[in-house]
């Protein structure tokens, strides 16, 4: 009987590291940016070509930056959730429109319901994307009234993540 | 004399010249030297050769288990074009690897740094190692102390039996 005791404690051992990690999302890759102030930039704004935006515009408040474009499928899932949020007036949510074309954007934000944006930024190239740490769109940041990152989420943004992380955190960042 | 003197310059000169060309081919001191800017990188191919190693050293976040350098993903070509620019503004391979893991973290390179939070990573497979030949130094220690059983002089028998008669059959 105990020499099957020890086999079968690795093996129980080593099937449950599996099996957590068959639970991990390989795709999030935690932030190193988390804590740290958020990445400067100066864009052009997507609808007024002739403005800029910048970071330090938005001292001050507790902001979302969702990062978008027309080409990115799974922002179509989560642009009705941005839509409602803003509606709400509950916090600013700033577009970072990634690697996109001007004209296609904001046909694609006219075709899905509307514009959540206060502004979105225009990163054509994807410059400031790199400093952001983005890998997958969408991305959205959850930025404090110094212009510190405090919260960092991968994938579409569903009304599930707003209620139970993003909007508490953003409540409590307003408060401090 | 001085005709002697002259052939030993010219040869000694030669050897001279010959053992710093191999002093270049060493890897390590050529990096040396590009690290402190004494070798600067000059034209294309040089560029591209320093993008695509530092590109193997980097992971594609978009794709699983490729590369910067395999992958044609435009996460990719992005990255090389950055890595591009940074080797163009005379950045050495640590600055720009630096820039890398600011922004993406140390997932992003293959081969991560050992720190408290990596130790495991990097000594778990030595301690895998230490543990299972503890385990092997007591498994044969105690065989050891065991002896095989002699056989009866009937069990001696049957086996010769078995094994068909061979003991005494030398034809």
């Amino acid at each position: 009987m105990r020499r099957f005791l020890f086999p079968l404690v690795v093996f129980i051992v080593l099937a449950g590291f599996l099996a957590a990690g068959l639970r991990l999302n390989p795709r999030e890759v935690p932030s190193p940016l988390i804590g740290k102030p958020v990445p400067n930039f100066r864009l052009v704004q997507l609808h007024t070509s002739d403005k800029f935006i910048a970071p330090e515009d938005l001292r001050g408040k507790v902001w979302l930056l969702n990062v978008w474009a027309s080409w990115c499928v799974s922002c179509r899932q989560e642009h009705p959730v941005l839509i409602e949020l803003d509606r709400q007036k509950r916090i600013t949510i700033i577009g970072l429109n990634y690697k996109d074309e001007r004209s296609a954007a904001i046909n694609w934000l006219q075709q899905h319901g509307g514009d959540p944006y206060l502004v979105s930024a225009v990163d054509a190239d994807g410059r400031v994307g790199i400093d952001f740490g983005v890998y997958g769109v969408p991305e959205t940041f959850l930025i404090d009234k110094n212009g510190v990152i405090r919260y960092k989420h991968i994938g579409p943004v569903t009304a599930e993540v707003l209620k139970a992380k993003i909007l508490p955190l953003a409540d409590e960042l307003s408060r401090g | 004399m001085s005709m002697a003197s002259n052939a030993w310059l010219l040869k000694s000169a030669l050897v001279l010249r010959r053992s710093l060309l191999v002093l270049l081919l060493i890897p390590g001191l050529q990096q040396a030297l590009a690290a402190d800017g004494m070798a600067k990188p000059v034209g294309e191919p040089v560029i591209e050769a320093r993008v695509n190693k530092l590109a193997e050293e980097l992971r594609c976040l978009t794709c699983m288990g490729q590369s910067i350098a395999d992958s044609q993903s435009s996460f990719s070509s992005d990255m090389k074009r950055e890595i591009r620019d940074m080797i163009r503004a005379g950045k050495n391979d640590r600055e720009i690897m630096d820039f890398m893991v600011q922004r993406y973290g140390d997932f992003v390179l293959y081969r991560p740094p050992v720190k408290s939070t990596t130790w495991l990573l990097w000594g778990g497979p030595f301690l895998i190692l230490i543990l299972s030949l503890i385990f092997l130094m007591l498994k044969l220690k105690k065989r050891a102390g065991q002896t095989a059983a002699e056989l009866t002089a009937t069990e001696h028998q049957e086996a010769v039996r078995l094994l068909g008669k061979r003991e005494g059959d030398h034809s």
